[in-house]
């Protein structure tokens, strides 16, 4: 009766969704308070009816209720709780449930923040968002519908895929899915203004922190997703150019680009139809993700189940957005006027360099993960696209953007004195050069244009920091005034050094980790000793162990520091008994920002067994980077000026400052 | 600079980083694609010892032979052709004989086997790489739905 409760709620959601697409938008185009007024009831509606479905599916995996099809697939009565809960996700129609909970989250958000956006406005945003939602709807009820019975109820459930039996899926899937989903704001905002005809330095603004707060979700996401795959997996990688793993990248690049040329158009009125265009490209590269992911044109872990119709499905979704999306901007964006000019050399000019950078770097990497899958539809052909590709492409573009990224916050507003910020950034280029040949020669070795990349990295944090501090005026006023004055930033001015610190220091773990990585496979017997980073690694022995759902063979290890015991890890091989699927469990030790890497691979004849050692140096230094960065997007989401406008604050604010001149 | 040399500017020099990007692109692509084989394709196409492909099909029953330290080798068959890979390092958790893979690597002009430095068994429950499964059922030696049973 529950289940069909939540089936129930998902269908009447849909129709809730057709009359939040279809009234308002209506209404905006009659100037009809009433039907405008029905979209952030509607949206509000809509999530609470999303949210019972997903309350009601969540409490099917919790009680093991093996009469749900997808629960019977994908769950087993002896998982540990908390992969029960997680395990809702963890498959094709939980997961797509999961990102429409997501977009009627964003919309009803939308709703009741929205208070002082222009009624037509909202009325059209909160419609487009209904748009998408139907379609996902339609896409859920008709192709992937977690809600078909099973009977007779299956005494015992299949188990979720081991790889998934983790904390990671319980936290990357959301946080991917709020910064994906997000960007479709940043969409139905841009769409809505191609509807509505006009477009200004206030829909800028109001746009600015709904994509500020998807990319920063979404920048914690992948990084999420990348460290669970390096630990999970037991390859030792972090990376690895996967088609599903660009998927989730294009959008961050689109939306980092989208980021910056957002500011331009908030204070200066410039770049308006490239915002519009990059706003749809980002939300266009979230669907396109989606596609490849979910319509099994891809083998990968992501790609749970393979059915050509919801691919299809997919694809038609794919060109009706992308495509009226297009088309829309084709038609009326010569409609909209351009705006304020600037020098070459400007805040503008550097944030047009940093988008055009951004767009073609993504554009490379859609090329390279798609060409593949043309090629094969065109001539039959099938050839793989790897890391080699990707790594000479991105790497090169990106070198000119990272050596930009300093300049940009130091030059001026429409005219900028390239001279003096470069006077300025002198000093930082040689603390740089010095701090990465400093690097280098602690880790003694490697080739010489790792210190070229080490201070690439210390050049970006480096230069993060002389922001702030040019900013404040340090070392020209006094320092008790500099002072007062960094304390009086706006949180926005933070935001930006903290981002771009963040991206030095993940530049920094990157070349690190590149370049003084040591791999080591070697067969070991008891009590025998591999060396890797200075530390030697004595194998202990084998021992059996078994788990809730799972038998194990771990191995020992004892990790040494000149004679001197400093750690000890397991590291092992478990065979999850309901796939009948083994999975490699890696011994991970932490010493500073660094990791040693442990992995088990086959046992040998005579006892021993081959065991692959990393040393991984500063690979903490990767995804903490990406943590700074989400924390500058946070700090920059707290920034007051970002709700400007929003007139409830503003009527305080006047009040506090009348009764303050009273 | 007039209001037209600053948009020419940024305009000149925006499609030259373009046509950069694209040349990169294209430079790349013939450095580092590899084209996938099956072993029947490899006795009728002459590939050049050296060149990178990737190779797949079902790892033949009893083939896996594992040397001294961590190498490993073992057929790569598709019914009607075989190809002897060899490999060192680690193997992934889903590789068993009997079952798909793909390999990647290229031959070695010496011995003519194939060296392949990267073993991918990232596959489905079905226990079979999509490329490998694709042209095993064109050749009609896997059907849909005859997922390999525990």
């Amino acid at each position: 009766m529950i289940i069909e409760i939540g089936h129930y709620a998902l269908v009447l959601s849909l129709a809730v969704a057709l009359i939040v697409g279809v009234v308002p938008v209506i209404g905006a185009r009659r100037r009809d308070t009433a039907m405008m007024a029905l979209a952030p009831l509607g949206s509000l509606v809509l999530f609470g009816l999303v949210g019972i479905s997903f309350a009601v599916l969540t409490w099917a995996y919790a009680v093991s209720d093996f009469s749900v099809k997808n629960v019977w697939e994908n769950s087993h009565s002896l998982m540990p709780l908390i992969y029960k809960y997680s395990g809702v996700w963890g498959n094709h129609e939980g997961s797509m449930l999961l990102w429409l909970l997501i977009l009627v989250f964003f919309s009803a958000l939308i709703a009741v923040f929205g208070r002082n956006l222009p009624d037509t406005l909202k009325a059209n945003v909160l419609g487009v968002q209904a748009w998408i939602s139907i379609a996902f709807l339609l896409f859920i009820l008709l192709t992937s519908n977690p809600f078909l019975r099973l009977d007779p109820a299956p005494a015992e459930g299949q188990d979720l895929n081991p790889i998934l039996q983790d904390l990671g899926l319980a936290i990357h899937p959301p946080l991917l899915y709020l910064g994906y989903v997000g960007f479709s704001v940043s969409f139905s905002f841009a769409v809505a203004a191609l509807i509505g005809g006009r477009i200004d330095a206030a829909w800028a603004r109001w746009v600015r922190p709904w994509t500020l707060a998807a990319w920063t979700f979404l920048t914690a996401g992948i990084a999420m997703g990348s460290y669970w795959a390096y630990y999970e997996l037991g390859w030792g990688g972090w990376w690895f150019w996967d088609p599903v793993e660009n998927a989730s990248f294009m959008p961050w690049l689109a939306g980092t680009a989208l980021l910056h040329s957002s500011l331009v158009m908030e204070k200066r009125e410039a770049l308006k139809i490239w915002t519009v265009l990059l706003a749809i490209m980002t939300f266009s590269l979230s669907l396109l993700g989606t596609f490849l992911v979910r319509s099994g044109v891809l083998t990968s872990v992501h790609a749970f189940a393979t059915d050509p119709g919801r691919g299809i499905f997919i694809l038609c979704i794919l060109a009706v957005f992308i495509g009226g999306a297009f088309a829309l901007f084709a038609w009326r964006a010569p409609m909209l006027k351009a705006g304020g000019l600037f020098a070459p050399i400007s805040r503008e000019g550097a944030l047009v360099l940093n988008n055009l950078i951004l767009t073609v770097a993504t554009a490379t990497v859609l090329t390279g993960t798609l060409y593949p899958l043309v090629l094969e539809t065109l001539t039959g052909e099938k050839i793989s696209v790897g890391a080699p590709f990707f790594n000479m492409t991105f790497g090169l573009l990106m070198l000119p953007l990272l050596i930009a990224v300093p300049f940009g916050p130091l030059l001026a507003w429409k005219r900028g004195d390239f001279l003096g910020a470069l006077q300025r950034l002198y000093l930082v280029a040689g603390l740089a050069l010095v701090a990465g040949l400093a690097f280098y020669y602690a880790e003694n070795g490697g080739p010489v244009m790792a210190v070229a990349g080490l201070a690439l990295g210390f050049w970006g944090m480096f230069g993060a920091l002389a922001d702030l501090w040019y900013r404040a005026n340090f070392g020209k006023a006094k320092f008790s005034v500099a002072w007062s004055r960094l304390k009086g930033l706006p949180r926005s001015a933070f935001g930006t050094a903290l981002a771009h610190f963040g991206l030095g220091i993940t530049v920094l773990g990157v070349v690190a980790v590149t370049t003084f990585e040591t791999e080591t496979v070697v067969e070991l017997k008891q009590g025998m000793t591999a060396e890797a980073g200075g530390y030697s690694i004595i194998f202990d022995g084998m021992r059996e162990a078994v788990g809730p759902n799972f038998t194990e063979e771990r191995g020992h290890f004892t990790i040494s520091r000149g004679g001197v015991t400093v750690a000890d890890v397991w590291s092992s091989k478990r065979l999850y008994t309901a796939r009948r699927m083994p999975t490699t469990e890696a011994g991970i030790v932490t010493f500073g920002l660094s990791q040693l890497y442990v992995s088990l691979g086959d046992p040998m004849e005579g006892g021993g067994i081959v065991v692959r050692v990393w040393w991984k140096p500063f690979i903490l230094c990767i995804w903490g980077g990406a943590l700074v960065m989400m924390i500058g997007g946070f700090v920059s989401l707290s920034d007051r000026r970002l709700r400007v406008g929003a007139p409830t604050r503003r009527v305080k604010a006047v009040k506090a400052a009348l009764e303050a001149a009273e | 600079m007039t209001r037209k040399q600053k948009r020419l500017t940024i305009i000149a020099g925006g499609m030259s980083f373009i046509i950069a990007a694209v040349l990169l692109v294209m430079f790349a692509f013939s450095q580092s694609v590899a084209y996938f084989y099956m072993p029947a394709d490899i006795a009728t196409t002459d590939i050049a010892p050296g060149t990178r492909i990737r190779l797949g099909g079902l790892v033949a029953e009893g083939s896996v032979k594992r040397g001294g330290g961590s190498t490993v080798s073992f057929t790569v068959t598709d019914g009607s052709g075989s190809v002897p890979v060899s490999y060192t390092g680690i193997l992934p958790d889903l590789f068993r004989e009997g079952q798909g893979v793909v390999t990647e690597g290229a031959f070695d002009a010496a011995t003519h086997s194939f060296v392949a430095d990267t073993v991918l068994a990232k596959h489905d429950e079905n226990y079979m790489p999509k490329e490998v499964a694709d042209r095993l059922k064109e050749q009609g030696v896997w059907k849909e739905g005859e997922g390999i049973s525990q």
